[in-house]
């Protein structure tokens, strides 16, 4: 265990310093830099700020500056907001962010296990065609189209919940039931797909000839088996999460991360796209390698260590 | 010793003579393995009811924007703004009357041709352009798609075929990229390459071949050890035979499979991608492009948002059903 650990870390860190030189250089190829606005500054001004953010030294040197601060966890500083290290800003903003994505992941595990346990208990009747319809549905819809229509029908048109901005509580609502779509159809599918497949199994029947209650058979034998694998799924939720908080953020003005992404992109501030870019990469892969681990040890039948059963 | 071995010579090969029962026994196909899968497919209602859905959209994306005076370029200051109005929909909405129930066509005394899906700000016909913007999107997305499916079954096919060190090295490289959250990667991508066709499709590519490749080289791994292919190679098939001969033809079912649901994804990452506004440029459409305008005034004229919105819905919906379809007809073995 401890060894499959280790080796992931190592990978993590090479992933990581690869992603690190790929943004670095793609930043370097940009059309532009953010000083090469001739109507606002004088050639003497961009040649003081590029001194001063070290844009006038040789590429290897910037990049070794770069990887060098980023050991000591400085991302930076914003090249357009006047010195406002990168850091501050990511802390700043990730908490609307997190908010909306921990409620989206909240309300669609919810919706996703009550949809998936209905459809697999009435296998084959017009409540699992419905749930199944609806998983299709919420996979397919791309959540900012789904988005705009939840803002103009449930925030204009019936005027039920704010429809944009972020200044109370219910602000957040929308935002989060727009990103939970997804994580309820994933979760329902997979659900329903691993409860057939568990009930199937000798030792219900076993659970069920003891004369234990249906209840308690499906809890108990059942659905704990069957949310294993949904550990599994959990990884790519997390990154369809944070890529929707792009557009979901920009949709319903959520002064969150991703609408600061989106903007860095449009003022080409290098360092912020950067920052941002790193930070969900590094979240990315550190829930990935949680994922991994969780599995191993919720399921005994996986073997990480790469003992015997891991036949290659 | 090669000296004094007899020559085999062609003429020392005799035909086996053909027996009636015998020939009638191979002439029979053995079970069909496509036919059985086509069988068992039309056999779901929802898979059929999504390929008719892609097929009447594919057939409106060509034909559409032909199918009145309109082109999907052309200002017309005039008609800017026009509800949706066709004869015979009137039921449906598509009566001509905007927001405030006045109908905008008597209104400003518009005589000529009705606008089916109403117009935008300059007077553009919505319903050529919207099925010009699913032409380009279907476009770019079979591009990327087929692009993905080229370079990621030679990348596994290889991988797995040679195994060894050079599986090694080639998987290290496949796990440092999937360890990359692939949107992010697209993004930088476009923001070098200037948004453009070419440039979502290569944006798309660079990372989307990695999930093919793992698909095709599982399935090589498992099949490269059986015996048909051990018979083929004691037969002195060469590695290209193999390969495009006996394995490639049996992963076909998965590269299907993973095919149908790459075309939804990648519709989706334009539609994406020009809806934080590094698509494609006006007055080209696409999907994307469309809803990203609908959605800017969604609040006084919401059909502009509607209709691409029901459009690409239907085509992510029917994609991703006829590919449950698929897989479940193709391989039930890959069922999840």
């Amino acid at each position: 265990m401890l060894k499959f650990i280790l080796q992931r870390l190592g990978y993590m860190a090479i992933t990581l310093l690869i992603i690190i030189t790929i943004t670095f250089f793609l930043m370097q190829l940009l059309p532009g830099t953010p000083f090469s606005n001739p109507e606002k500054l004088s050639d003497r001004q961009i040649e003081i700020m590029n001194e001063k953010y070290g844009l006038d030294k040789p590429l290897a040197i910037q990049y070794f500056t770069y990887l060098g601060n980023l050991l000591q966890g400085d991302l930076g500083i914003s090249f357009q907001s006047q010195g406002r290290t990168v850091n501050a800003m990511i802390a700043e903003r990730i908490g609307p962010s997190a908010l909306i994505g921990g409620q989206g992941v909240v309300i669609g595990l919810v919706l996703g296990l009550i949809l998936g346990i209905i459809s697999a208990l009435k296998h084959n009747t017009i409540f699992d065609y419905g749930s199944v319809f609806v998983a299709v549905l919420g996979m397919s819809i791309p959540s900012f189209v789904f988005a705009a229509l939840m803002q103009y029908f449930i925030g204009v048109k019936w005027g039920l919940l704010p429809a944009a901005l972020w200044k109370d509580y219910s602000y957040s609502i929308m935002p989060s039931l727009a990103l939970s779509v997804l994580v309820t159809a994933t979760v329902a599918r997979f659900i329903r797909s691993e409860m057939l497949e568990v009930l199937g199994q000798d030792y219900v029947n076993t659970a069920r000839a003891k004369g234990i209650k249906e209840f308690s058979v499906i809890i108990r034998h059942v659905l704990r088996n069957a949310l294993i694998p949904v550990v599994t799924v959990l990884g790519p939720l997390a990154v369809s999460i944070m890529t929707g908080t792009l557009v979901i953020e920009k949709i319903f003005a959520v002064p969150g991360l991703g609408e600061q992404f989106t903007l860095s992109i449009l003022v080409n501030d290098y360092s912020v796209i950067m920052g941002i870019t790193l930070f969900y990469s590094a979240l990315f892969i550190f829930v990935i390698f949680l994922v991994d681990i969780l599995y191993g040890i919720l399921d005994p039948r996986i073997s990480i260590g790469g003992g015997k059963k891991d036949v290659r | 010793m090669s000296d004094n071995r007899q020559e085999i010579t062609d003429d020392l090969f005799v035909h086996e003579p053909l027996e009636e029962g015998k020939a009638e026994e191979i002439a029979n196909p053995p079970s069909n393995f496509w036919k059985e899968a086509t069988v068992r497919l039309l056999k779901n209602k929802g898979a059929v009811i999504g390929l008719i859905t892609i097929i009447v959209i594919s057939i409106l994306a060509i034909f559409g924007p032909l199918m009145n005076e309109y082109d999907y370029r052309e200002q017309d200051l005039l008609r800017s703004n026009l509800p949706p109005l066709a004869a015979g929909l009137e039921w449906l909405g598509l009566d001509g009357t905007n927001s405030h129930h006045t109908n905008v066509y008597e209104e400003r005394s518009i005589t000529n041709a009705p606008a089916w899906f109403g117009t935008d700000e300059f007077g553009r016909d919505l319903w050529t352009r919207v099925w010009k913007g699913t032409q380009i999107s279907l476009f770019i997305a079979l591009t990327a798609a087929f692009l993905d499916l080229m370079i990621g079954v030679i990348y596994g096919g290889i991988s797995a075929y040679y195994g060894g060190k050079v599986d090694d090295f080639m998987q290290r490289i496949v796990e440092v990229l999937v360890g990359i959250p692939n949107l992010i990667l697209i993004i930088l991508f476009i923001l070098i390459l200037e948004p453009g066709i070419t440039s979502i499709i290569l944006a798309m590519v660079i990372t989307g071949w990695v999930n093919m490749s793992r698909i095709v080289r599982g399935q090589i791994l498992q099949l490269k050890g059986q015996e048909f292919v051990l018979a083929s190679r004691a037969l002195g098939a060469s590695h290209n035979q193999l390969m495009w001969k006996h394995l490639i033809p049996n992963v076909m079912g998965p590269i299907i499979v993973t095919l149908m649901f790459t075309i939804p994804t990648a519709i989706f990452f334009e539609a994406f991608l020009s809806f934080i506004g590094l698509g494609l440029q006006p007055p080209l459409a696409s999907l994307g492009t469309l809803i990203e305008n609908g959605y800017q005034e969604m609040r006084y004229f919401s059909y502009k948002l509607i209709f691409p919105a029901i459009i690409i819905s239907a085509i992510m919906i029917s994609f991703n059903v006829l590919g449950d379809g698929l897989r479940d007809a193709l391989d039930p073995k890959m069922r999840k």
